[in-house]
């Protein structure tokens, strides 16, 4: 009697207690799915990484590919939250790689170097390139389209199809006397980012007017949420522009434009013609844009996306154990050399060998407590 | 919790001062640190959400935040609340517009007119609506509705338009099917339980005596409704207008997922547009700036502050008028 | 009223109530069909996209899913069940212990403020609860995790639960304390051995509709729980680490721009609209029951 009452108050006071209890009983199912998964616990390791929209498809196949190659040893959980939302994580340590299509300000570099003591390294891991895709009726794609052109649709000053600034471009094409409907990416994303950047780079007047980054205060058109809201829009409304990846025009058939790059040539977008873009004398840091790319078999509306990394592991909040970091690595250095080759069938272009070359550079300046972990994985990988 | 309804003499007095006056006092202590943990609960979401938006209110100031119709996270890091407060209100209070009279009705019809079999199966149904999931609807509406609504009242609307009063198109909109309109619709659909639920309790709480004497001077039914009953539920008719308003402020995955984010004014009719919580869904994990982030903050501070406003009114209404609200609200 | 009986004969009068009749009927079909046709397609769409390798493969990436290669979201389902459960065991205490406070110390003075900021608390967006979990647990805890989840959607059940709770209580006749007290029991007593098991059905169908409703919640989910495309290789991992739920996946893949993808969210429709119903029809079935016995 005495003890089930004792037992009762107990209960009731305890009661959170039992949170951590149940807590570990919920682990428990899950525990059992990896017992089923055969290997040890011990020996398996959890990856997170979070930023860019665009190259998601492509990392999280690589995780899979990773994942089998491994024999399940790592995972690698990438979600896509936006290259800002991947900057942000990175620098608030939640995260222990991000990835992002602008890479990081001056500012941000600065303030990672003073919490660090190390610098963060942006290693190229994929090329994004962005199309402008329209809808003209009896008009297929191939429309040449340039920067000033572009500029002059996106600022709303072009606003029929038969401006004789396009006529002048397409001699030979009946170009309709419909009006030009704008369409824009509403959320923020990496896309928006490379394609400004690029109207950036060719006009003095969208610089100081309208800037770049991955979403800005557009002066005309209607807002589409994702690559797909602006295809849906573009494919619905005779007479819209807007921007897609060049991989999603392929795949839902869109038309897109051939863009004069500052070459003068007019470049078909294709795989080839962004690698080739990426093809110019990279700086140490990679830390660089190369929309209007001055490689003259370049197509100018390109950029690279990046994964984001300390030099100085240990100082990285996410990052544990040194097993960790060191997967970290190995995973990096797969993904810029065997993981390459998913790129193709997923439509991404292939990294030029240059960046290749500047990621190992980096990768082996990667340390954890001062040892050279980036060199050691480099060394295990037999690429030094 | 079994039995025990007898005290047992055995423990009545050694444990006596621990089991009565300990036992009460420890059990209250716990009980009120769980109660005010409530308290603390809501004035820290409150605290939070200040002090995280503190940055904007300093830089643009109160009245400049919620004025400014600039959002612009590129270059020149301006921000004001303007367009996503214009956003929720016209959702808001347009859905409460069309929801309110069907809502309405169906309890009107469920508590005066309909057999009991029939007023529980509504009943049901129409609760049920309040437990689906809003991305449930969302996705119902992203690939069912929006694309239905394009077609058969969108487009032929805007060609129409198009044809006959294009100065007109600009006020009407774009036709992706994702806009104001159709977030708008969902919208009232997803609000009709909550009124229709304190509708339905009012009606109930209405005297017997108050029909009879209706009944008793030759009114007809709908004049018994209209003459005894209305008048008398209309306290907890405007709670359940009010309480459903507030569920329309804060919605936010179904909207988000529909009305297309456009954050800059102006909005049109079927186009585009952007609501308080749609913008903090949409950009809260892509922030970069402190005072992107901030400011998407300073916009949570400000649906907080306008959901209490109508909670307020809603709980003095059901609180003065001691009107349930059901389990579902 | 008199006014009316002079104006209107009995014929006109009668039609009317016949024509307020018909459009009552009417407005009640005009909101039943919708209801019908979103629960039918989500039903029709979500059966046809069921699969077994949805409740035994993991997400992976959308190449996976292009590819035709096995697909499905047991990490998610699984993940669901852990959020949810710490959810409900950290809201449950803090209901319970509010509702009891409320009705069994009615005097307490502490009791008005807490009963409106209990009201507004559950009227506040889920958005926002969602926003302070961030604060409280991701930015400490400087990791999305499984907990942070499990905190935002404790946020929305706690006010459900106290307010049932409350109401639950103060159904059951002051006369059972009486004669409770009577016999020499100490009001702790009363409470935990007599009112609540009393209670119990109400306390029950509490809880399954603050957890129902929380269930459905993606809003407070983004930035807490984050998501995850498998599961995590060390159980512990699924509390302190990201994990994916149903309905936040349910949003990604409505919103991302795969085909294959689209399928499997009408999956986790059906998936995620039967786990809530079957709360709800239990809720509704406890109170039926209450209120015949």
């Amino acid at each position: 009697m005495k003890s089930t009452l004792i037992f009762k108050t107990l209960g009731f006071l305890a009661y959170s207690g039992i949170i951590i209890l149940a807590a570990s009983c919920g682990g428990g199912v899950s525990e059992e799915r990896s017992a089923e998964r055969e290997t040890s616990d011990a020996s398996r390791i959890d990856l997170l990484g979070a930023g860019a929209s665009f190259p998601a498809p492509l990392v999280t196949a690589m995780a899979d590919e990773y994942r089998d190659e491994t024999n399940n040893r790592v995972t690698v959980n990438y979600q896509s939250i936006g290259s800002g939302g991947g900057i942000r994580q990175f620098v608030e340590q939640t995260i222990m790689f991000g990835m992002t299509e602008a890479f990081l300000s001056d500012e941000v570099m600065a303030d990672v170097e003073k919490q660090t003591e190390g610098r963060a390294f942006n290693i190229p891991i994929t090329l994004a390139d962005v199309v402008p895709t329209y809808n003209l009726p009896g008009i297929g794609k191939g429309l040449v389209l340039n920067g000033e052109v572009l500029v002059d649709i996106f600022l709303g000053r072009i606003t029929r199809w038969n401006d004789p600034k396009i006529a002048a471009l397409n001699s030979g094409k009946n170009l309709p006397s419909l009006p030009v409907t704008v369409v824009h990416r509403s959320d923020g994303s990496g896309t928006t980012n490379v394609f400004t950047s690029y109207l950036t780079r060719v006009s003095d007047e969208w610089r100081t007017r309208i800037g770049f980054g991955t979403s800005v205060n557009w002066p005309t058109g209607i807002g589409g949420n994702g690559n797909e809201g602006v295809a849906g829009a573009v494919i619905n409304t005779p007479g819209a522009i807007g921007y897609n990846s060049l991989s999603y025009a392929l795949l839902n058939d869109m038309s897109f434009a051939y863009v004069e790059n500052s070459s003068g040539n007019i470049i078909e977008p294709s795989y080839a013609a962004t690698t080739a873009a990426a093809n110019i004398d990279l700086p140490e840091d990679t830390r660089v844009l190369f929309t209007n790319t001055p490689a003259p078999d370049g197509y100018p509306i390109a950029g690279f996306a990046w994964m984001l990394v300390y030099e100085n592991l240990d100082k990285n909040n996410a990052i544990n154990s040194r097993r960790q970091a060191e997967e970290l690595v190995q995973f990096i250095i797969w993904s810029i050399t065997d993981g390459q080759e998913l790129s193709e069938g997923l439509g991404y272009a292939r990294l030029p060998e240059a960046a290749i070359q500047r990621s190992f550079d980096m990768i082996k300046q990667i340390k954890w407590r001062g040892d050279p972990v980036g060199q050691e994985m480099l060394k295990k990988a037999g690429l030094i | 919790m079994q039995e025990n309804q007898t005290a047992n003499p055995e423990l009545k007095r050694p444990l006596s001062i621990i089991y009565r006056w300990l036992g009460d006092r420890i059990f209250l202590t716990v009980t009120v640190a769980l109660g005010s943990s409530i308290i603390l609960l809501a004035l820290s979401m409150a605290f939070v959400l200040y002090s995280e938006s503190s940055t904007t209110w300093q830089e643009f100031g109160i009245i400049g935040f919620l004025r400014g119709t600039t959002w612009d996270a590129g270059l020149h890091l301006k921000f004001g609340a303007l367009p996503f407060l214009f956003g929720t209100l016209i959702t808001s209070l347009v859905s409460l517009a069309i929801a309110f009279f069907p809502a309405v009705a169906i309890a009107i019809f469920m508590a005066e007119y309909s057999p009991r079999w029939l007023s529980g199966i509504i009943e049901n149904l129409v609760q049920m609506i309040a437990a689906i999931p809003s991305v449930v609807i969302g996705i119902w509406g992203i690939f069912v509705f929006a694309p239905w609504m394009r077609e058969t009242f969108y487009l032929p609307v805007f060609t129409w338009t198009a044809d006959h009063y294009p100065s007109l198109l600009p006020v009407l909109g774009n036709p992706i099917g994702y806009g104001i309109t159709t977030a708008t619709i969902i919208l009232a659909l997803m609000i009709i339980p909550y009124i229709t639920a304190l509708t339905n309790d009012a009606i109930r709480q209405v005297p017997k005596e108050q029909r009879e004497a209706a009944w008793a001077l030759g009114a007809t039914r709908w004049e018994v409704i209209r003459m005894a009953v209305l008048p008398y539920a209309r306290g907890g008719i405007m709670a359940g207008a009010m309480l459903s308003l507030g569920r329309a402020v804060g919605e936010t995955m179904a909207v988000a997922m529909l009305i297309g984010n456009k954050n800059t004014l102006p909005f049109s009719i079927i186009g585009p547009a952007s609501t308080m919580p749609s913008v903090i869904i949409n950009e809260f994990r892509e922030a970069v700036e402190n005072l992107h982030l901030s400011s998407l903050m300073a916009i949570a501070l400000s649906l907080f502050v306008i959901s209490l406003i109508v909670n307020l009114i809603a709980a003095y209404i059901t609180r003065k008028l001691s009107i349930t609200g059901g389990q579902l609200v | 009223m008199r006014r009316v009986y002079d104006q209107k004969s009995l014929r006109q009068r009668t039609i009317w109530d016949h024509f307020i009749l018909g459009l009552l009927m009417i407005s009640t079909l005009v909101v039943m069909v919708p209801l019908l046709i979103i629960v039918g397609y989500v039903i029709i769409n979500g059966a046809g996209a069921l699969n077994w390798d949805l409740f035994t493969q993991e997400l992976g990436s959308p190449a996976r899913a292009m590819q035709g290669r096995p697909t499905g979201l047991v990490h998610t389902i699984l993940g669901t069940a852990v959020v949810d459960l710490l959810a409900i065991l950290i809201a449950a205490p803090l209901g319970l212990g509010a509702g009891i406070m409320l009705s069994e110390y009615p005097d307490h003075k502490l009791n008005p403020v807490l009963r409106i900021l209990n009201d507004t608390l559950n009227g506040m967006p889920a958005v926002l609860k969602g926003l302070l979990a961030f604060s409280l647990v991701v930015k400490p805890m400087g990791t999305f995790s499984g907990l942070a989840g499990g905190v935002a959607l404790a946020f929305v059940m706690i006010p459900i639960i106290a307010r049932s709770t409350e109401s639950a209580l103060m159904n059951i006749p002051w006369t059972i304390r009486e004669a409770a007290l009577a016999i020499g029991l100490p009001r702790w007593r009363v409470i935990l051995s007599t009112v609540m098991p009393a209670a119990r059905t109400g306390l029950v169908t509490g809880f399954l509709i603050g957890f129902a409703r929380a269930a459905g919640e993606a809003a407070p989910l983004m930035f807490t729980s984050f998501g995850s495309n498998y599961l995590p290789n060390h159980w512990s991992n699924m509390i302190l680490g990201p994990v994916d739920t149903l309905p936040q996946r349910l949003y990604s893949l409505a919103i991302s721009p795969y085909k294959e993808w689209h399928e499997m969210g009408w999956a986790a429709g059906i998936i995620l609209l039967t786990f809530v119903m079957i709360l709800f029809i239990a809720a509704r079935f406890l109170t039926r029951q209450k209120i015949k016995t």
